[in-house]
């Protein structure tokens, strides 16, 4: 395999199972217009939970269906710390997140759960087909996965629900006088938005083949970056376009950090390229504004 | 009685040096179909009344007979302020504004917002307003004028079960020509949907040509309530001298 095309999977491959991370702080990060930290705990979380269920035996859906309910419910907790005690959303965002390191600690009983011998959600469909869980395989069924869950999304945004909850951050006084409970909202907000982020984490975990407590340091900056690269190319459009935007993001991300380890770049570098991404996503969009004027 | 206001008091900024009583036990009550224009200079505490009847600046004296969140108050109250940017979203399309408007008080679930009969009926509802907004449903309500916008909130305030409608200087801030149309769709609708209406305005001439009832408020209570014949009689300089008159004879009374 040539050094070119096993980039090119590694970014289709680890593009797609981070994609739902995107999907995730793209609600939060856009719709909300606020960074959710409760992200930094919740994708560990996803981790976490479906590592501790693998190991105990439970079949991979399963599995991945409990980290997906367990991200909703840090989402939750944010958003009633947020509405219910009048906590600004950023710290209730650090509290959860606090909270969820001794969880996710807790849910493991150690810092890191090996799943060697467990199955997978890859292996399981793959198996469906006899097929063998490696690359080529993860990445039809990951793309399919993600396919699903963008398109879930979309729907969502376009019900009465959906428009209440994209209304409730972008305009609350206007939803409030519309007659939308504001609280319940963002309630349903933080809690999709953490479980799209959970179930990145779980799907992760079975593909990199061990659940970690530090997986999650840095992640809302990854998902952040990833949803400003794909609006610096794509523009603010249509829901469906700021979907799409963020997958393209997510890969374009993956790309970009795996270009910049092959350019001789250690991992302890990878920080700093991606700061220096996300300030390029940032001002990309004022230089071509600028050049179109 | 749609509305009664019983001796409500509203203080800011309470406790300390700088307070301000906005809402003076001011008392009114409002029957059916009233349509109230209300007048007052600056921090007569106009636009306090309207921010109590929808619940965002709760009196802190005064029975509330509904203590009802705000969103809960909005089943039946529809409100558009003077700022356009409050009372319509921008990142989201004509249709899109109208369907959540269309929700008000309703339970809102996992049925699509925006479907073809929904949009028939946003056709219908916006064309007879003249400013071509039923071709344009899938814009973003920011591409719109002020004045649209506008237009578009007071679709947005009536089209659905709201009973009460609240105008806090809603076309204050149009110029004179978009101002008339939006004046001339407010009167419509609320003759049509029969709707009670209270409209804080700052125009005399639209106080006294637009509504049924004119309340005039001064320092946090009414000075002045003038309905049917009785308004119809009232000019500006006539109201200008009686806002003279009772604000004197007030004044002589606390002397």
């Amino acid at each position: 395999m040539s050094q070119v095309q096993a980039l090119v999977l590694n970014m289709f491959e680890q593009g797609f199972l981070f994609a739902f991370l995107g999907l995730g702080v793209l609600i939060t990060f856009r719709f909300f217009r606020f960074p959710d930290l409760t992200a930094e705990g919740s994708y560990p979380l996803g981790g976490a939970v479906a590592a501790a269920l693998l190991v105990a035996g439970t079949n991979p859906f399963l599995a991945t269906l409990g980290a997906i309910f367990a991200g909703a419910a840090a989402g939750l907790a944010t958003a009633l710390i947020h509405t219910k005690l009048r906590i600004n959303n950023i710290i209730a965002g650090i509290i959860v997140m606090t909270a969820l390191y001794t969880i996710n600690l807790r849910v493991m009983g150690k810092a890191n759960t090996p799943l060697l011998n467990t199955p997978t959600v890859f292996g399981d469909v793959a198996g469906w087909f006899s097929l063998s869980e490696n690359v080529m395989t993860t990445i039809p069924i990951a793309a399919a996965m993600l396919a699903i869950g963008g398109l879930l999304l979309v729907w969502f945004f376009h019900t009465d629900l959906g428009l209440a909850v994209r209304a409730t951050g972008q305009n609350e006084t206007m939803a409030l006088s519309l007659g939308v409970d504001v609280d319940r909202t963002k309630m349903v907000g933080l809690a999709l938005s953490n479980g799209f982020i959970a179930l990145s984490g779980a799907l992760v975990a079975q593909n990199h083949g061990f659940a970690d407590i530090g997986m999650g340091i840095g992640i809302l900056v990854t998902g952040a970056a990833a949803v400003l690269i794909g609006e610096a190319i794509f523009g603010d459009r249509t829901i469906a376009v700021w979907v799409f935007a963020a997958i393209v993001g997510v890969l374009l991300y993956r790309l970009l950090v795996a270009l910049a380890l092959r350019l001789g770049l250690e991992p302890i570098d990878l920080r700093l390229v991606t700061a220096l991404l996300l300030l390029l996503a940032l001002a990309i969009p004022r230089f071509r504004r600028r050049i179109l004027r | 009685m749609i509305l009664e206001l019983h001796r409500i008091s509203t203080t800011f900024l309470r406790g300390t040096a700088n307070a301000v009583k906005a809402l003076d036990q001011l008392s009114l009550a409002v029957a059916p179909g009233e349509f109230v224009t209300i007048i007052g200079s600056n921090g007569a505490g106009k636009s306090t009344l309207i921010k109590s009847i929808a619940g965002l600046a709760p009196p802190d004296e005064g029975r509330d007979i509904t203590p009802l969140p705000v969103y809960a108050r909005a089943a039946a109250i529809g409100r558009i302020a003077q700022d356009p940017a409050e009372s319509t979203c921008a990142v989201m399309t004509i249709e899109e504004n109208l369907a959540m408007a269309a929700r008000r008080g309703q339970a809102r679930g996992l049925r699509l917002a925006v479907d073809d009969r929904a949009r028939e009926r946003f056709r219908a509802a916006l064309a007879p307003i003249g400013l071509g907004l039923e071709a344009r449903l899938a814009a973003r309500v920011g591409t719109l004028s002020g004045g649209q916008r506008q237009a578009l909130a007071l679709l947005m305030a009536t089209i659905s079960g709201s009973r009460l409608l609240l105008l806090d200087e809603h076309a204050a801030s149009l110029d004179p020509k978009t101002a008339e149309i939006v004046m001339a769709l407010t009167a419509r609708l609320v003759e049509e949907r029969g709707l009670t209406t209270l409209m804080v305005t700052h125009n005399m001439q639209d106080a006294l040509r637009w509504g049924n009832r004119l309340v005039m408020l001064h320092a946090g209570r009414v000075l002045f309530d003038a309905r049917g014949a009785e308004k119809a009689a009232l000019t500006v300089p006539g109201l200008v001298e009686r806002f003279h008159q009772v604000a004197e004879d007030k004044l002589a009374f606390h002397r």
